[in-house]
């Protein structure tokens, strides 16, 4: 396949960026979206020019490092699929494949297509985790869990952190993201806990960062997992009652 | 080898895009301080709404039945409650908790469409083609101004009358007719509420997500709800111009 590949380039952080075209002749089918970025990147390098900085890991989409906008789709906008996973097969032979970083206030570029995504950090560190001692693991079955909430539990838990529903969406939100790392933790028994706490802290901290949904659905189909905006509106439900209960009990609030 | 240029040592910070309220408010204030707690008074309000505009059409079919039973409509609403509260009242309750809702809606729609712009400074320099937003969802704060400027005319023109050179207090279905047999109030009325129609279609289905009310066995639902709220209130709406304008009510 013969391509052409407009691509964003852009020096540094403070750098103003601009799009290049470099001519993309001789790509098999078979090779994925990354492979054929390696094989640009050589001939780049033959001909002294800078490399188009990517980031990338897995290559298999588990780690979520490789989120890029193809042809103004997240990922390319295949269901279920990562920039990694998305074949060459899936363009046909001449097209112009455009290639743009995530755009977001709390995505500043790195380099090229690079960006910093560590605000979606900021959001796990104030409550996506549970702090108790597991010990050792537990005798299968001690907590019984319905199977359907483990499968919920289990879907949300898929999110690999790649910043695609942010970056798809029309308001730049990272609610499919936070109600992700929210649910898979409360709706499990050992989440509990502090299943209010932690869904007031994420989305307060979430809102520092990132707009806020108008249900446009965006983000779900973007999601390379295909996590549903289900759990968006129950990181809804779970905040405002997160807001409004008292678990103290009564009169302990004269003791304060 | 080449050797790659020297890379900027300015990090790419990442720093907030909104401020965390100073002060939290006592409860439920502290909810309207957050965007999820604005998306719930936006829904709130925007149920509140859509009780009215059902209402507000349904009660004016009576149109159909005649310049009597029209303008009797019209003094019953002033008659609501009554006389276990003098009259107009409860018109007054109703038309205070409307005018809230108004504001709320607004406001929260403006300062989340603010916080919006801000969560992406620099928008995409190359085309995005979505795949789920739809024309709906993405118009919303136009059909939203839309249908706030309109209702201002329509109050000034149905309401208060100073639109309307035949306005006469009380004679509702005259009005309506003088009114409609203006050929570019009608064709306004019809756009307005087309525009409505898409705010709707948008509105009564997000409003389920924004309230935390999805269960999966009947999230089927929601889509339908929302297309045939739409399809009932902007038909009965478009009807009462199209009636006027070719004779059938006049
Ligand atoms: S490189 Fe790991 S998800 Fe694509």
């Amino acid at each position: 396949m013969d391509l052409t590949l407009k691509v964003w380039r852009q020096d540094g952080p403070q750098a103003r960026g601009r799009f290049e075209t470099y001519p993309v002749p001789g790509i098999s089918a078979d090779m994925s979206f990354l492979e054929m970025l390696d094989i640009v990147n050589e001939r780049l390098i033959t001909e002294g020019v800078e490399p188009i900085q990517f980031e990338h890991d897995c290559r298999e989409g588990i780690c979520g490092s490789c989120g890029v906008m193809i042809n103004g789709k997240a990922h390319g906008g295949h269901e279920r699929t990562a920039t990694c996973q998305l074949h060459m097969r899936t363009f046909k032979d001449g097209d112009t494949i455009v290639v743009e970083p995530w755009r977001a206030g709390a995505f500043p570029v790195i380099r090229d297509l690079v960006v910093n995504r560590s605000a979606l950090d900021r959001i796990i560190e104030v409550g996506g985790f549970i702090s108790i001692n597991t010990g050792s693991a537990p005798e299968a079955n001690m907590l019984p869990i319905p199977k359907e909430v483990s499968d919920a539990a289990m879907d949300a838990a898929e999110c690999i952190g790649c910043g695609a529903c942010v970056a798809a969406c029309p308001n730049g939100a990272a609610q499919l993201f936070t109600s992700a790392k929210l649910q898979h933790l409360n709706l499990l028994p050992q989440g509990q806990a502090e299943r209010w706490q932690r869904t007031v802290a994420m989305v307060e901290t979430m809102e520092e960062y990132f707009g806020g949904c108008t249900n446009h659905g965006e983000c779900q189909v973007a999601c390379p997992k295909g996590i549903s905006i289900d759990f968006i509106s129950y990181m809804n439900r779970d905040f405002i009652k997160g807001k409004s209960i008292n678990r103290r009990l009564g009169g302990q609030g004269l003791a304060k | 080898m080449v050797q790659a240029k020297p890379r900027s040592t300015v990090e790419a910070a990442v720093t907030p895009v909104n401020r965390r309220p100073k002060r939290q408010m006592p409860w439920p204030l502290n909810l309207y301080q957050t965007a999820v707690g604005k998306k719930w008074v936006m829904a709130i309000t925007g149920v509140i709404g859509m009780g009215f505009i059902a209402l507000h059409m349904f009660g004016n079919l009576k149109i159909y039945l005649g310049a009597a039973e029209l303008d009797h409509y019209a003094v019953g609403l002033r008659e609501i409650a009554y006389p276990i509260l003098p009259k107009e009242n409860a018109l007054w309750l109703m038309r205070g908790l409307l005018l809230v809702s108004l504001v709320l809606h607004v406001h929260s729609a403006f300062s989340l469409w603010a916080m919006n712009r801000r969560a992406r400074p620099m928008g995409y320099q190359s085309k995005r083609d979505y795949i789920a937003a739809n024309w709906a969802s993405r118009t919303m704060k136009w059909t939203g101004p839309i249908i706030l400027l309109f209702l201002a005319f329509h109050l000034s023109d149905l309401t208060w009358g100073f639109a309307n050179p035949d306005f006469e207090h009380g004679a509702v279905y005259n009005n309506v007719v003088a009114s409609f047999e203006r050929v570019p109030v009608s064709i306004l009325y019809i756009v307005a509420n087309l525009a409505l129609g898409v705010h709707l279609y948008h509105g009564a289905w997000s409003l389920f997500q924004s309230l935390g009310v999805n269960n999966p066995s009947i999230n089927w639902l929601r889509r339908g709800f929302a297309a045939l709220f739409t399809a009932v209130i902007v038909g009965g709406n478009i009807s009462f111009p199209i009636a006027v304008l070719t004779g059938i009510v006049g």
